[in-house]
């Protein structure tokens, strides 16, 4: 069960004038108000919460967001904003009283900068898009989270989104240069640019990861690397996730950067081998991902020191791929996994908490007793390297019972992470999802000192405002739940 | 994700089965990524995972479906691509199909648009009606400039008379019933589809077909009663009409002794065939079972080829072929690889353009009833194919050869290709 802030009922009753008014502003087709057809606009990844919006506006600019916005802030009227609509933790919920503003028009790449290692794109173009425009060139984006296929660049932007590779390359905040984002105004400002640091207060670091609660990005400026001589994956399967996880350990106290060092457990290598065929080990208990990076010799190198360390966890196997097609199926099955435990559940809860990595085997340990008193089952499968947590609890959104205790160990997942000395979320951000387990992570005080800092740039508290704080009485309704 | 289905509603076997489907999706969201027509409108409703959604809230609520959603569900190709990029197995092929026979059933359609659905049905199945209409529309085509207006309709009719021929090829007599013998020893004995359509609008096709497999050593029959495979009437939500015309297939081959296979030389009959399993799944026996054996017993005929044996025996042309990949036969059939190493084993270049995943825009009916996004994605698969600077474009489904036809570089059937270096003839358009 989710909270919400009750609609305006001043907004539920100018309903037709305000669609009216946001008509005028868009172009043909660009603002969706049918009852009918709002539904599918209702929820994102996080399928279990669910409220159709007053109406969608689709802007094809940065000055139609702008006006857009600017609208919206004379009227009173508050505003979700959504990129592919994948967020795990709701960060795309709407509201009964709120205008959601899809970027996914906006997928044009305007600039690609080679000598200045930079490209400059669209809100709406997807984190594989950037990629692809530059592949031919030898070049890439690193950021890479799973649902990259999908998701959107702006979106990343609001969720500081992470990925396999960030064990080497970081986080989004790590690969940003610049951003054109609108105000709740209507103000466009340019923060940033094809350069390094930003002169003054690091805007982007504030605005990186705010969850679409200070301003609406409209405009994105990464920097593209050139990519490695070559990569190459190997899979170790393991007799249990605690000899996993602290095989993890081993590997990062050694000093060794693979770059990208993923953890699967048994459900998890089941589910995506049936939709990968990737030669995932189906005896283990766990699999570690791990791939490294650089030329031939590199790559051996490594390999033979990750194997070594490896060993010292009587592995059940150590493979390493043997052509680029392996590689890629090896791939495919790591970064569909979330949809791929769609095949063993009609449906899950994906977590996302970090932990320090020494604490990786206890804190597997206590999932599995949580998922044994709980009585849910859980697919575990994440970014090792980083102490990412992903576990994936499995339940029966059409049984009311079920849904109410995942949602119960999955809080009780997180206040362990925070207990070990970790954190809430890696890289989906709070959402609605984690919001009311911020004062596990917080302090009053803090979280009132944040409030104000998001109150600087939205005094009325109209963009997206119902995420990241816990809702303040008397100010919240009840949506209706999920079963 | 959870659905709201009453233990009433659950009896139809078709909603239990849209249910299945629904209770497999979790709302991940990669589906739209893939799909042509959310990357051409960037609309949730015009992506998978919006059309899921607008069905399950028809086919939960049982109401009639409304000229909005209709709008978005018809826009969709059944392209499949979301299918292929689904990493949960969700069928999207099986839970359009019951929205689309949902739509035919509680939505009236303006009549000129159920003139022309009617009229689409009634012709593209019937080889002979077909032909004589393309003669006709050959004469009027140039006055297809001369429809006035933006209207859908008008709209539908210039693109009608644009995608006409400008020769109307004569008929060929290779698809009369009979029993081709294999050249020299039978190594195996295959009934061979030989469509609707494509027969009208290229009959070298199916000639090209049987002349490679006989010479190879294959038996092809052509079954007396055996004709279109109901794929056209299935996708506009003719049911009834889709299921006698399966019938009909489903009962000449069971005939038809000591069958190895079925082969299709259109991967878009090739999904429906083998599909047909699903399509009787409700039916009475015998019919379940025949139509379950004759689906196992299909494949494309670049499958059949790959596993039977193909060698060419003239000498490399070095030209180089750009292979669109047919969305009924990548998506559809999971056939990818095949096509592609029999054209290499042919001694061409194969090349492959960027976005192979992304669909032509012929999709069956689609580029007659939706010509605006039809056009679009025709533009931009031809961009991506001529980037690849080919001597030729081959494709294995008549509809995607039909779009991709006209423009600078000639489009043969795959199977051409591989008949041509193995014996045959030079197809037509192909340089020295």
């Amino acid at each position: 069960m989710i909270r919400q802030p009750d609609p305006k009922p001043d907004i539920m009753d100018r309903r037709d004038a305000i669609v009216a008014g946001l008509r005028a502003l868009l172009p043909e087709s660009g603002l969706i108000a049918e009852p009918r057809l709002l539904k599918p606009y209702e929820t994102d990844g996080l399928s279990a919460y669910r409220q159709p919006p007053l109406a969608v506006a689709l802007p094809e600019t940065t000055e139609q967001t702008a006006a857009v916005l600017k609208y919206c802030h004379q009227n009173g009227v508050r505003v979700v904003p959504r990129g592919a609509g994948t967020s795990l933790s709701g960060g795309a919920l709407p509201l009964a009283d709120a205008v959601v503003v899809g970027m996914m028009r906006m997928n044009r790449i305007l600039d690609i900068n080679y000598p200045d290692r930079c490209a400059v794109v669209q809100a709406g173009v997807t984190n594989i898009g950037i990629t692809n425009a530059v592949s031919a060139d030898g070049f890439f984006y690193a950021p890479d989270p799973s649902s990259q296929l999908a998701c959107m660049i702006g979106g990343n932007v609001n969720m500081n989104s992470g990925g396999a590779h960030c064990l080497k390359y970081g986080v989004t905040a790590n690969n940003l240069l610049g951003l054109k984002v609108v105000t709740i105004e209507g103000e466009i400002l340019d923060i940033g640019g094809a350069h390094l640091d930003a002169a003054g207060y690091d805007w982007l670091g504030l605005l990186t990861g705010s969850e679409g609660m200070l301003v609406v990005v409209t405009e994105v400026t990464v920097r593209i690397l050139r990519g490695p001589e070559g990569a190459r994956a190997m899979l170790a399967a393991f007799g249990s996730n605690e000899v996993a996880g602290a095989a993890v350990d081993a590997i990062i106290s050694s000093g060794i950067i693979p770059v990208a060092l993923e953890f699967m457990d048994r459900p998890a290598i089941h589910a995506c081998e049936a939709f990968a065929h990737a030669g995932y080990p189906l005896d283990a208990e766990a699999m570690l991902i791990i791939e490294v990076e650089g030329s031939a010799e590199e790559q051996d190198r490594l390999l033979g020191q990750l194997s070594d360390i490896c060993r010292k966890f009587d592995p059940i196997s150590l493979k390493v791929s043997q052509s680029a097609e392996e590689s890629l199926a090896i791939w495919k099955g790591r970064k569909g996994a979330f949809g791929a435990v769609g095949r063993i559940s009609p449906d899950y809860l994906c977590m996302d908490g970090t932990i320090p990595t020494s604490q990786l085997p206890h804190v597997l340990r206590r999932i599995q007793e949580m998922s044994d008193s709980y009585g849910l089952k859980v697919a575990n499968i994440f970014h090792a390297g980083d102490g990412n947590l992903h576990p994936l609890i499995m339940f029966d959104a059409n049984d009311a019972d079920s849904f109410h205790a995942a949602e119960e160990f999955g809080a009780d997942i997180l206040k362990l992470c925070v207990e070990v000395g970790g954190c809430l979320t890696g890289e989906h951000g709070v959402g609605v999802e984690k919001r009311d387990l911020m004062p596990v992570q917080f302090h009053a005080h803090e979280l009132q000192q944040q409030r104000r800092l998001k109150s600087a740039f939205d005094p009325d508290w109209l963009l997206n405002p119902s995420k990241v704080f816990p809702l303040l009485e008397p100010e919240v309704a009840v949506l209706p739940q999920a079963a | 994700m959870q659905t709201n289905f009453t233990a009433e509603q659950l009896r139809d076997p078709d909603t239990a089965s849209s249910n299945s489907v629904l209770r497999t999706c979790v709302h991940c969201g990669m589906c739209t990524a893939t799909c042509p027509t959310f990357l051409l409108l960037g609309d949730e409703l015009d992506s998978p995972r919006g059309r899921i959604y607008l069905i399950k809230d028809m086919l939960e609520t049982g109401r009639p479906a409304t000229e909005e959603v209709v709008l978005h569900i018809d826009r969709c190709l059944s392209c499949l691509s979301c299918m292929t990029t689904c990493p949960s197995g969700v069928n999207y092929m099986h839970l359009v199909d019951h929205a689309r026979t949902y739509i035919e059933q509680t939505y009236r359609r303006p009549w000129p648009e159920r003139w022309l659905r009617s009229l689409l049905g009634v012709l593209l199945p019937r080889p002979g009606l077909f032909r004589m209409a393309l003669v006709g529309a050959r004469l009027v085509r140039p006055l297809g400039r001369l429809i006035p207006g933006r209207s859908m309709m008008a709209q539908r009719m210039r693109a009608m008379l644009a995608l006409a021929p400008a020769a109307v090829p004569s008929p060929s007599s290779v698809e009369t019933p009979r029993v081709y013998p294999a050249v020299g020893e039978r190594k195996a004995r295959v009934a061979l589809m030989t469509g609707c359509a494509q027969q009208v609008l290229m009959p070298r096709i199916n000639e090209a077909t049987i002349r490679l497999l006989t010479r190879l050593g294959v038996e092809v029959v052509v079954a007396r009663g055996a004709g279109c495979c109901g794929a056209l009437n299935h996708h506009i939500g003719q049911h009834d009409r889709a299921m006698a015309l399966a019938r009909a297939n489903i009962e000449a081959w069971s005939d038809e002794e000591g069958l190895d296979a079925i082969v299709i030389n259109a991967s878009g009959c090739g999904t429906t065939v083998k599909d047909y399993g699903f399509m009787f799944r409700s039916e009475p026996e015998p019919w379940r079972e025949k139509a379950e054996k004759i689906a196992g017993l299909t494949l494309d005929v670049t499958q059949f080829l790959s596993r039977f044996g193909y060698a060419p025996t003239r000498e490399a042309s070095g030209l180089t072929v750009a292979y669109h990949s047919a969305c009924s036969l990548q998506h559809g059939q999971q056939v990818t690889a095949e096509p592609k190493a029999l054209l290499s084993r042919a001694g061409f270049r194969v090349v492959e353009p960027r976005e192979p995943h992304i669909c032509c825009g012929s999709a069956g009916t689609y580029n007659l009833l939706q010509p605006e996004i039809a056009g679009r994605l025709r533009d931009r698969k031809l961009g991506n194919l001529k980037a690849t600077r080919p001597d030729l474009i081959a494709a294995g489904n008549i509809g995607c050869i039909t779009q991709l036809a006209g423009d600078s570089v000639p489009v043969v059937h795959t199977v051409e290709l591989l008949d041509w270096m193995a014996g045959g003839p030079r197809p037509p358009g192909v340089p020295n």
